[in-house]
């Protein structure tokens, strides 16, 4: 294990130093490394039905009216916390994966029912939906690249704070909802407008009116109604149910290299239950979703077992990849630099100094 | 100024399918429709450089590798967020087996 005390501080404004280095660099739309799959089994791979999303999608609406329909029931009894704990998860957690593999238009091969539950999700997360589809690419194009990037889940030096009370959804709530409040009156920040190009900018404020306008219907009928139970429902759910897509979604990147261009060292695949997988729509696979996002959720499993010859092992559980986690976390609060390299399998292509500007066997623990 | 050039030959592309084609410094991408009839469009992706031939053809449309934008290679049409800017199309023809695209 070894670590570098360079003292690198880390701008991660998407419109500062970090971004002029990473531009400079060649970090920027970088070419990534991919682990070669022949264009036939891709092409498979790639292709698109509706089947599959759309007996995910019955299963899941059915499931979400049917626990709301026990909270307005049992509403005032014990009996509505096993409710909430199932619509929370629902609506503030698996709307997430939904919104993910629909944004990249990957969940069904009919464009509109991609739409359509995109926009679902977009307004059940408090997410822009026009603001978020750009800055996914940009998660795509630059992952985890400082200063480019606009999903870094958890910076460095990690606030270990901020990371306990995301699973709360206190924070996020916190965040999104007083953004669209102000994208609603017209208003981008600099960052916003780093990533979504101008012909789009008046769509992102039309979305925001639109999430904004709902809200406001919904405090106005539980007024009217002298009741929670409309925001319990509409809104609140992204603050009890949040948990799950933070325990899973967190996993994705973090305690691992910045500044790479090869998945294998910024991203995780983690193996986890059937109902996660479920709710998380296969996104466990996550190196290979980065590595090739054209597959569909579907589909990640059999290309799992195609290209883990060159990827780093799995972890074997979310338990497993935290008790990873925490020391490298516990370590970054005095050494930013310091990150966990996981080990490739000896049938794995090495990782390749002309895929990334970071020597990697600094600043590593293995 | 046209400038007819072959690209490929026909059984290179498989039916709904496209393939690269590098020609003086410029990058193509060549199309087979589920029709049986071939296409031709600037190789890179107008929103980011991706390689549009690692991409996926679905009847008329291209879905770009890295952020699933999409086009129609018939007529270039950017179909929406992520891809703004149309792709340039160039003319096809098929002569003795071979495609052919007008570059100039």
């Amino acid at each position: 294990m070894t670590m570098t005390t360079t003292g690198t501080k880390r701008d991660y404004s998407l419109v500062g130093e970090s971004t002029r280095l990473a531009i400079e660099t060649g970090l920027a739309s970088a070419e990534w490394y991919h682990t070669d799959v022949p264009r036939k089994v891709m092409k498979e791979l790639m292709q698109r039905c509706d089947g599959p999303a759309i007996r995910d999608s019955v299963i899941w609406i059915s499931a979400i009216l049917g626990s709301a329909a026990g909270i307005i029931w049992f509403w005032g009894t014990w009996w509505v916390v096993p409710f909430m704990f199932v619509y929370g998860v629902l609506y503030g957690s698996s709307s997430d994966s939904r919104w993910h593999e629909c944004g990249h238009g990957t969940a069904f091969r009919t464009r509109w029912m991609n739409d359509v539950v995109y926009h679902i999700a977009s307004f059940m997360l408090m997410r822009n939906p026009v603001q978020w589809r750009w800055s996914h690419a940009r998660h795509h194009t630059d992952t985890i690249i400082v200063g480019r990037d606009a999903e870094i889940a958890v910076m460095r030096p990690p606030d270990l704070i901020k990371a306990a009370l995301a699973f709360t959804g206190i924070l996020d709530f916190r965040y999104s909802l007083p953004t669209l409040v102000r994208q609603a009156f017209g208003k981008l920040s600099d960052d916003e407008k780093s990533y979504i190009p101008e012909m789009e900018q008046h769509k992102a404020v039309i979305a925001a009116r639109w999430h904004i306008a709902v809200y406001v219907a919904t405090i106005a009928v539980a007024i009217a109604l002298g009741s929670w139970i409309p925001l319990m429902l509409i809104g609140l759910p992204r603050l009890y149910g949040t948990w799950h897509m933070v325990t899973t979604g967190l996993l994705q990147h973090i305690g691992l290299a910045d500044n790479v261009t090869d998945h294998r060292l910024n991203t995780r695949t983690v193996y986890m239950n059937p109902i996660s997988r479920f709710i998380y729509w296969n996104m466990n696979y996550h190196v290979e979703h980065h590595m090739f996002p054209m597959v569909p959720y579907h589909a990640l499993p059999r290309l799992h077992e195609l290209v883990k010859h060159d990827l780093p092992e799995p972890n074997p559980s979310m338990w497993h990849a935290y008790r990873e986690v925490w020391p490298v976390l516990l370590r970054q609060l005095k050494y930013e630099d310091y990150f966990l390299k996981r080990e490739l399998p000896p049938t794995a292509k090495p990782y390749r100094g002309e895929f990334h500007d970071l020597d990697i066997t600094a600043a590593a623990a293995e | 100024m046209q400038e007819w050039v072959e690209a490929c030959a026909v059984d290179d592309v498989d039916e709904e399918d496209v393939i690269r084609f590098d020609h003086g410094g410029r990058t193509f991408a060549i199309y087979r429709s589920p029709d049986d009839e071939f296409f031709a469009t600037d190789g890179f992706c107008t929103h980011e450089k991706a390689h549009l031939a690692d991409g996926l053809v679905m009847d008329d449309i291209i879905e770009c590798p890295k952020h699933n934008g999409r086009f129609n290679y018939k007529t270039g049409q950017a179909k929406g967020a992520p891809v703004c800017v149309n792709l340039k199309t160039y003319p096809v023809k098929v002569e003795a087996g071979k495609v052919m695209i007008d570059i100039g």
